[in-house]
């Protein structure tokens, strides 16, 4: 990674900075709240967007592309609505997540397609540039039916990227793709950040984020539950306590030793054993069955309960 | 030729649903040597196969094919969306992708209709059939891109109008005529070559006035709904 921010990517240079702005933005479908009351700024640099599957991070995508009328709202790119406005695509690309080419073209005459729409004044060296940028030079003849998916996908990019856009917003863009070609997209949208660039994408896996991008926007149930830099946010994570889910011979005698353990911030009895909250997971895992010899009782179950995705959004939520 | 005209073309002849075209106008042209070789009377054989297979069957289904293909199978598989993020005012996407689907329309039908045209009359009929059709395979394409913006279902909808409102009601229900681009194309090529074989109630200025709001005004509805094109999110 060290090595790919040294040397941003040949082709990107530094050009006129551009703002996302999203002011108290929801949209639902019928009784359904998709995107709930999200206010967000997004400037140069690369920013992570961060969700569970189901989050709204698609429909957030899409009203920001343009592609979607906020139900509540607005939407603007340097002050102009994206909405109902073609013009913003000259300064904006967006690669999304569906794997949407026209497969019976080969990845230049693709690229090349969306530099004559975009009505560049020279589209053969744009197109040249673009496939350069995302390393498709030895397959751009071949027809796009016969790529994998990741190089499916960096043919995408290269066509957002031919009018060399200030802004991008990338659907997990990932998504199919080998740890080279990740690493190689991540150097990608570091250069690009680097050189001025407002760049957006989305994500469902933490530590995709944690790679690429130092600033995150976390979403969780259709609102922006966290904002910022993402070790803060880290922290906060890894802060959080731990559940467990206990059984044992005798939970109540359990409980009580539990309570004098230092790891342990809470113990709550239930009919079918004990909750334990744990600040540190691995003194609690390490000291529960010294604890359990000790007293002389058999445990019987131990389950992490909220070791899900999920959990550690909602944490955030309440964080 | 438009970069846009050029997606759409290549995105037209590569798809298997293409060749779903060849069928019909070789079926029009080979029932109508058929009974020019066996000598039938032009009089038994013309309506049914220049109308009732011609204009009710081959022009209509042909229109259906191509012009829910321009954009509705792009629509359908995303790939619109590569279209759509550029700087371009809506309208340069729907005029080349509706003169696309006329003209391939236009041509797929205008040939066998003029072959069978020529067999059953003169190369007159042949000529008023190719040039009635022509206007007909822009009305119906106008119709059919629009259905593809404002419904998921354009082919099922387009059926619809072809085989009940067309071809059903238009039977029975005699002024359901007036709003059928059938008859208008029977009512423009009988005017152009008057012949016993066409025959239809609807008069040839509202058959050519029809023609054309129906062609400007959907396809003035198919711009204004890509200026609000929509794509569903995952969570929807």
């Amino acid at each position: 990674m060290t090595a790919l921010h040294a040397q941003p990517a040949a082709g990107v240079s530094a050009a006129p900075t551009s703002t996302l702005d999203l002011a108290g933005v929801s949209r639902w479908y019928g009784n359904v709240v998709a995107v709930n009351d999200v206010t967000m700024r997004l400037g140069p640099g690369v920013t992570g967007l961060l969700g569970p599957n189901g989050a709204g991070k698609t429909t957030l995508l899409h009203m920001m592309a343009g592609f979607l009328a906020p139900s509540r709202g607005a939407v603007t790119l340097d002050g102009e609505p994206t909405w109902r406005n073609p013009g913003v695509y000259r300064r904006l690309g967006l690669v999304s997540e569906r794997e949407a080419v026209h497969t019976f073209l080969s990845a230049y005459e693709f690229v090349l397609a969306s530099a004559k729409l975009h009505r560049l004044p020279d589209p053969e060296a744009a197109t040249r540039r673009a496939i350069e940028l995302v390393e498709m030079e030895d397959a751009q003849g071949r027809r796009i039916g016969t790529y994998s998916k990741g190089m499916r996908q960096r043919t995408r990019v290269a066509a957002a990227l031919v009018h060399d856009p200030q802004v991008l917003l990338l659907d997990e863009p990932f998504n199919g793709m080998d740890p080279r070609q990740r690493l190689h997209m991540m150097g990608l949208l570091h250069s690009l950040g680097d050189a001025g660039r407002t760049i957006l994408f989305s994500s469902h896996i933490l530590e995709e984020v944690e790679q690429v991008s130092g600033t995150v926007q976390v979403m969780v149930a259709g609102r922006l539950a966290a904002s910022g830099d993402y070790r803060t946010i880290r922290r906060l994570m890894t802060n959080r306590p731990h559940v467990f889910a206990v059984r044992s011979t005798d939970d109540r005698a359990l409980a009580v030793a539990l309570m004098a353990e230092p790891s342990v911030s809470g113990v709550e009895l239930g009919r079918t054993g004990l909750t334990v909250k744990a600040g540190d997971y691995g003194a609690f895992t390490r000291a529960l069955p010294r604890i359990a010899l000790r007293h002389d009782i058999r445990v019987r179950q131990l389950l992490p309960e909220d070791e899900s995705l999920e959990s550690v959004f909602s944490y955030l939520v309440e964080a | 030729m438009s970069t846009v005209t050029w997606i759409t073309a290549r995105g037209l002849f590569g798809r298997a649903r293409f060749l779903m075209l060849l069928p019909l106008p070789l079926v029009l042209i080979g029932l109508a040597v058929l009974c020019r070789s066996l000598g039938v009377d032009p009089g038994q054989w013309g309506p049914p196969v220049l109308v009732g297979l011609g204009l009710a069957v081959v022009l209509p289904v042909v229109a259906l094919i191509v012009g829910t293909g321009v954009l509705g199978a792009e629509i359908d598989d995303g790939t619109v969306v590569h279209i759509l993020t550029k700087p371009l005012p809506r309208w340069q996407i729907v005029l080349p992708k509706l003169a696309v689907a006329a003209g391939v329309s236009a041509v797929t039908v205008g040939v066998p209709l003029y072959v069978a045209g020529v067999l059953a009359d003169s190369v007159r009929l042949g000529l008023a059939l190719v040039a009635a059709s022509a206007a007909g395979a822009l009305a119906y394409s106008a119709l059919f891109l629009a259905l593809s913006l404002v419904t998921r279902r354009p082919v099922l909808l387009g059926l619809v109008y072809v085989l009940i409102w067309e071809g059903l009601l238009g039977r029975f229900v005699d002024g359901t005529k007036v709003l059928s681009i059938q008859q208008w194309v029977i009512a423009l090529a009988d005017r152009i070559a008057p012949t016993p074989l066409l025959g239809t109630t609807v008069s040839v200025p509202v058959a050519a006035v029809l023609t054309a709001l129906v062609a400007v005004g959907f396809t003035l509805l198919a711009i204004d709904r890509l200026r609000s094109f929509s794509v569903a999110g995952e969570t929807s």
